[in-house]
């Protein structure tokens, strides 16, 4: 009898990237109804222009650059990047300037360097940088959470406790305000423990492993800890930290985005501590009210370097 | 007698060895015609010393072995019918084809070994007489490697009962039905490589084949011997991996085990070694496990070196119809190689024959771009960054594939079990390899091809100055001569 033949090994997990990428989505969905819960409908319907616009963008793309569009729509990750990004901006963005951005994302910040697995950088921190360079004004105005949802627009807690402390308050006055809450802002401690949830999840699915969110958090907790027993008075503590501004979407979600990572696992704990150290250095010191987006495409422009340096040691070599 | 872990990476695979292991090891009559492949599956040929026309007897020397080569003898008594290249498993290759006359009459020069009596060097050169490979797939010859290792002054002996493909469970079969064949064939070894000491590891998923073991290393009392239990971890088996985890000791890159104090052994070439020691009977026949839902009967078959694989199958009561077999792959599903045909001998180097129907092996989902996810560093036992050489692979960037270990690759095939965009990585660096190979080729031809013209140049330099020196030699005379004769 005669056989097909093909290469070994003959038999695979089945494990695809789509699949890998629906997961991230599914990770996401307690944040995004955290937020609808905290700031009525208007995440929703960012999520939908972003995912919208995305999928467009995708099309347009693989059209022009005359690539197959059914696959690569269908995989999933220009998903991802429109969620992402959608559930990073203040839920009361005009939609159009988060189109901008999301187109921005998908067309420069993936295409324009070859699409999936070749951007350099986070599409989706890319377009977050170009709407926060381009709209600081509406990019910074977070709703306090509450019935009245577009009520009360104001600064978020971070940039609150830098500006407060900057004007001579005492950190006690400073929490005292309404964009604080228990253990970081007010309701984006909420949607960071929705993250924290998913992350929990992607963990567990072994979607994303443990070394980029764990050295992440450390890389912000011990400085902002350090600094906080130093000066309690001029820095706030790592429970802040932690539980405020995009900390944990950063953490299990943007920073773990493998394409722009590091890619060993010595990398990665680099990389991650590296995103977690910078983006305390700007919430501490920066002109802007959060670094995560920032501090992630600053590690990634290192991440050829942290790749070449960090080579595992090979079985059977010194 | 402790479980200890693999180094790092490798699979835990779901098992299919259960339906084999049903019954007892079913032994398979001589073949109608045996086709011996010169190349027994360690990539070298032996010298066949017959033609078309020799008589044979089972047992009789037909091919000479020399480097990765064995010696060849005939499974049953017959006729040579033809010496000629014919479809092996590891593709088309010379074969010694001898039809059987059906009586099976041993070869009178076949004898016992009073192996005890024999220093190592002598027992070696008996064993090298026993057309003895590696039957774990290698089948690199087992006398070589055990000289190699006397010469170094290995202190272990370690015999590999790892059997990690997921469908193979011939070396299980072996060790529930012939433990004492195994610890008298390592009692010889141990004798031939001058080791010290010898370790029998299996898996922790062999509970019949340990207890098994465990008694006939009681009976034999030898306390030089002992047993290790492994997880049963994918590619545990390989042998840098085996010989990491037993002895915590790593074979430096580009070396041999002997380097650490290390041999490694097939369990199944142990029994081959004993049966050769015991009954004088060379290497004939192995145990092949014929498996895969495309089969109807799933058996651990004794069968002769050179049943045509297509005997196996109709051993095992056939193809099966519902669904039908799609694939035969000569090896385990991670690391065989797939037959197109059925004609292929069996061969010393043949642990199993998968007749995988289309659900044991589910078609790979489309290639996808990497996303640099690093599932495929995870699981490789040998801590490359599959997903870093593929790129270097891709670009045929030399400096990369160096650095990042394309040498080093032991092609077990876990990135590509893992890798979510299913890329053919294995085969990429199979692929990266022997264009390395084709270049080492290409610059030695060049630089050959050089030197030649060098010398050649050289040589007419040479030739050209002899013929100037001879020539003003010749003037000189002339004049001289003239000027003695004005």
């Amino acid at each position: 009898m005669e056989f097909p033949t093909s290469a070994s090994p003959h038999v695979v997990a089945g494990y695809t990237v789509p699949r890998v990428m629906f997961q991230v989505l599914l990770a996401l969905a307690p944040v995004l109804a955290v937020q609808v819960y905290l700031y009525g409908p208007g995440p929703l319907w960012l999520v939908a222009v972003a995912c919208v616009t995305a999928l467009a963008c995708e099309a347009l793309a693989l059209a022009l650059r005359r690539r197959a569009s059914q696959a690569a729509l269908r995989d999933g990750s220009v998903l991802v990047t429109a969620a992402l990004l959608a559930l990073a901006v203040p839920p009361l963005l005009p939609w159009w300037l988060l189109a901008f951005g999301t187109a921005f994302a998908v067309l420069i910040g993936k295409h324009a360097y070859g699409g999936l697995g070749q951007n350099p950088f986070n599409p989706a921190m890319v377009g977050y940088a170009v709407l926060l360079v381009s709209f600081p004004l509406e990019m910074t105005r977070w709703p306090l959470p509450g019935p009245e949802w577009d009520a009360l627009t104001g600064a978020t807690a971070l940039d609150a406790l830098r500006t407060g402390l900057r004007q001579g308050y005492t950190m006690q006055e400073v929490r005292a305000g309404a964009e604080f809450g228990r253990l970081g802002a007010a309701g984006s401690e909420w949607v960071n423990l929705a993250a924290l949830a998913g992350g929990a999840y992607l963990l567990g699915r072994r979607i994303i492993r443990w070394q980029i969110p764990v050295a992440m958090l450390a890389g912000l907790a011990v400085p902002a800890a350090l600094a906080h027993g130093l000066d309690p008075g001029g820095h706030a503590g790592a429970t802040f930290h932690l539980a405020s501004g995009a900390t944990m979407l950063g953490a299990f979600f943007i920073a773990t985005d493998p394409v722009s990572a590091a890619t060993s696992d010595r990398g990665r704990l680099l990389y991650g501590a590296g995103i977690g150290l910078v983006t305390w250095i700007i919430r501490s010191w920066g002109g802007y009210p959060d670094g995560v987006a920032f501090a992630v495409l600053l590690m990634n422009l290192t991440v050829p370097l942290l790749d070449r340096v960090t080579v595992p040691r090979i079985h059977g070599h010194p | 007698m402790s479980a200890r872990p693999l180094l790092r990476g490798g699979l835990r695979l779901e098992s299919h060895k259960t339906r084999p292991l049903q019954q007892s090891v079913q032994p398979m009559p001589a073949p109608s015609t045996a086709v011996l492949a010169l190349d027994q599956g360690s990539g070298e040929e032996a010298q066949a010393v017959v033609t078309a026309g020799t008589r044979v007897r089972v047992g009789t020397r037909v091919a000479v072995g020399c480097g990765a080569a064995t010696d060849l003898h005939s499974p049953v008594s017959g006729e040579v019918r033809a010496v000629e290249p014919r479809p092996t498993a590891s593709g088309p290759g010379t074969c010694i084809v001898v039809a059987s006359d059906g009586r099976d009459e041993r070869d009178p020069d076949l004898e016992p070994l009073d192996w005890s009596a024999l220093d190592g060097a002598a027992l070696l050169e008996r064993l090298a007489g026993g057309g003895l490979a590696g039957f774990g797939g290698a089948a690199f010859p087992t006398a070589g490697k055990l000289a190699l290792a006397r010469a170094a002054g290995v202190e272990l002996l370690l015999l590999n009962g790892a059997e990690c493909e997921p469908w193979i469970c011939c070396d299980d079969a072996l060790l529930r039905e012939r433990a004492s064949d195994v610890v008298l064939g390592t009692q010889v070894m141990l004798a031939a490589c001058g080791a010290a000491r010898a370790t029998i590891a299996l898996e922790d998923d062999k509970p019949e084949a340990r207890a098994a073991l465990e008694a006939a290393l009681a009976d034999a009392g030898d306390s030089r011997l002992e047993i290790v239990v492994l997880p049963a971890v994918f590619p545990l088996g390989a042998e840098g991996l085996l010989i990491a985890a037993v002895s915590g000791r790593e074979v430096p890159s580009g070396a041999l085990p002997p380097e650490v104090g290390v041999v490694c052994q097939n369990v199944g070439t142990a029994a081959a070694v004993a049966r050769f020691v015991s009954e004088g009977v060379p290497a004939l026949s192995r145990i092949v496990t014929v498996t895969g839902s495309g089969v109807r009967r799933p058996a651990n078959l004794e069968a002769r070196i050179g049943t045509p694989v297509a005997e196996l199958v109709a051993a095992c009561g056939g193809y099966g119809d519902t669904p039908p077999a799609a694939r035969l792959i000569a090896g385990g599903s991670l690391t065989g190689r797939a037959l197109a045909s059925d004609t292929v001998p069996v061969t010393k180097g043949l642990n199993c024959v998968l007749v995988a129907t289309a659900a044991d092996l589910p078609a790979r989902a489309a290639q996808m771009p990497c996303i640099r996810c690093g599932d495929c560093a995870a699981v490789c036992p040998v801590g490359l960054l599959p997903q870093q050489l593929h790129r270097a692979a891709h670009a045929d960037d030399p400096a990369g594939l160096a650095r990042f270990g394309l040498a080093d690759c032991i092609e077990c095939g876990c990135c590509d079990y893992v890798c979510p965009s299913a890329i053919p990585l294995t085969a990429g660096f199979r692929a990266a390899r022997d264009r390395q190979q084709l270049h080492e080729a290409e610059r030695r031809r060049a630089a050959e091809a050089k030197t030649r013209y060098e010398r050649h140049r050289r040589r007419l330099d040479e030739q050209v100055d002899a013929e100037r020196r001879a020539f003003e030699e010749a003037r000189r005379r002339a004049r001289g001569d003239g000027a003695g004769g004005n």
